[in-house]
């Protein structure tokens, strides 16, 4: 009896979309639904859409865009806000997700189409502290320092950043009236001052992550760290960064 | 260095919330709380303030200009954030927006408050027994009590969390469990000082204090 209910009632997922066909247009609701498929993600809904892209309405739409490369969440492209959720889409089983299934673009990004977005500000977060270890010259430096275990625990765990701007997205202090470059960057500073290699460089990177719309913007929300897919301890490191900055400040301008 | 100006500004916002706001804030309300021992207690202890040598100057510096800095850098910090408690309904970040609210609210109030009471003895030379006749009529107004109510308690909420900022921002509770313990302890102090503070409240508004002051 119930096979019979099953093939004959076939079940569906709804999805509403906010779209937007350029830069600078206005947003505009979309639904769509699909034929429902075991281990279906927001993401193969997506790839879903694009082979097909005919609305709720029957009528023939322009495919829904948005990023995507690795599809199992390490590159961070495919970021979106699904049911108010900053996430990847990737790995939203639509299973574990309350229907319909509202996908919006991280607004808090340009939005250059539907679902895609621009995240160049991280990386330009990223060059402006410098998160590298500089090594480039014309002869061979030898080996490198080791490093302590613990402090290859830490790195381990802020070096699971994917860029993937979800902390941003979730921040309260990171919107159109702040400068602040987001929790991402303080933990990517973290991470290069405690390698062994790169913290000869440590004052620079600190000196540049409190510049305007540094460190200090960070109210803390706490909702990086509740938000951050990777589970990366994000405010510790702004803690530990805030401890940091601390001591710089008594160390440069008291000269202790 | 002019890059560093809000890393600056910023770092002694949350000082000065602390020295000497926060300092002025709990010896206002030992202050006040000698209320509850009867109008003769307060006066005394008002008198004791009021024989401080320079208090005109220690007011201004040591408690105006650095409530006027963090109150002002403070509204523009409320009004560049924006909240989303309605998708982050976590713990920390309805404590960020209550930060902000109870932030705007103590602002509000201590204007009010000052004007009532500092600008009044000042304006007509009052005595000690006069400034706790005139506190006792204010509060004799329903309206101004439930004011002075939700006043005094975002105030001490906006120092007790404050407090739990402070101690995050210049990197003394770095991890989560010193958070935690942190999240506890200021908790506490939260509930004595409100005890304490509304206690102090009351006690202008109570029969015995009104009768003494009408002898
Ligand atoms: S596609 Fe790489 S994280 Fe989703």
């Amino acid at each position: 009896m119930s096979e019979t209910a099953t093939a004959t009632k076939q079940k569906t997922v709804k999805f509403i979309i906010t779209r937007q066909d350029s830069p600078d247009s206005n947003p505009f609701i979309e639904e769509f639904e699909l034929e429902w498929r075991p281990n279906m993600t927001v993401n193969s809904s997506l790839m879903e859409i694009q082979r097909n892209p005919v609305n709720c309405k029957g009528k023939t739409v322009d495919p829904v865009s948005w990023e995507a490369n690795c599809l199992e969440e390490v590159c961070g492209a495919c970021s979106m806000v699904i049911n108010g959720t900053p996430r990847q889409a990737c790995t939203a089983l639509v299973d574990n997700l309350s229907q319909p299934i509202h996908v919006e673009p991280m607004t808090t990004f340009p939005v250059m189409r539907d679902l895609a977005v621009d995240r160049s500000q991280m990386f330009d977060a990223l060059k402006r502290v410098k998160a590298w270890v500089p090594i480039d010259g014309t002869h061979d430096l030898g080996p490198g320092p080791r490093m302590p275990e613990v402090d290859r625990q830490w790195r381990y765990e802020l070096s699971k950043c994917m860029t993937c701007g979800v902390c941003l997205q979730a921040c309260p202090n990171v919107n159109a009236n702040s400068n602040f470059i987001g929790p991402f960057a303080v933990a990517q500073v973290d991470l290069f001052n405690n390698h062994p290699s790169g913290s000869m460089n440590k004052q620079e990177r600190t000196e540049a992550l409190i510049e305007d719309g540094g460190l200090q913007e960070c109210g803390n929300s706490q909702n990086c760290v509740q938000a951050c897919p990777k589970g990366i301890p994000l405010t510790t490191a702004i803690g530990r960064m805030n401890r940091e900055s601390t001591k710089h400040l008594f160390r440069k301008w008291l000269s202790i | 260095m002019s890059t560093h100006r809000s890393f600056f500004n910023r770092r002694l916002h949350s000082l000065l919330g602390v020295i000497p706001v926060g300092f002025f804030l709990l010896e206002h309300l030992w202050t006040n709380y000698h209320a509850t021992q009867g109008a003769a207690a307060f006066e005394e202890k008002v008198n004791w303030l009021w024989g401080i040598p320079f208090l005109p100057v220690l007011e201004i510096f040591f408690i105006f200009l650095p409530l006027m800095y963090h109150g002002v850098y403070g509204l523009y910090i409320a009004f560049t954030a924006q909240n989303n408690v309605g998708n982050f309904g976590t713990f920390r970040n309805v404590m960020f927006m209550l930060q902000r609210v109870t932030g705007v609210i103590t602002l509000i109030f201590v204007a009010i408050h000052v004007w009532q009471t500092r600008v009044q003895v000042a304006l007509d030379g009052m005595t000690a027994s006069e400034l706790s006749r005139q506190t006792a009529e204010v509060l004799s107004n329903p309206v101004n009590v439930t004011l002075y109510l939700i006043g005094i308690v975002a105030a001490i909420f906006h120092f007790s969390n404050g407090m739990w900022s402070f101690l995050v921002s210049w990197g003394i509770t770095v991890g989560p469990r010193a958070q935690r313990v942190s999240t506890w302890v200021w908790m506490g102090v939260f509930v004595i000082l409100s005890y304490i503070g509304i206690r102090a409240m009351l006690a202008f508004t109570s029969p015995e204090f009104t009768s003494v002051l009408a002898r």
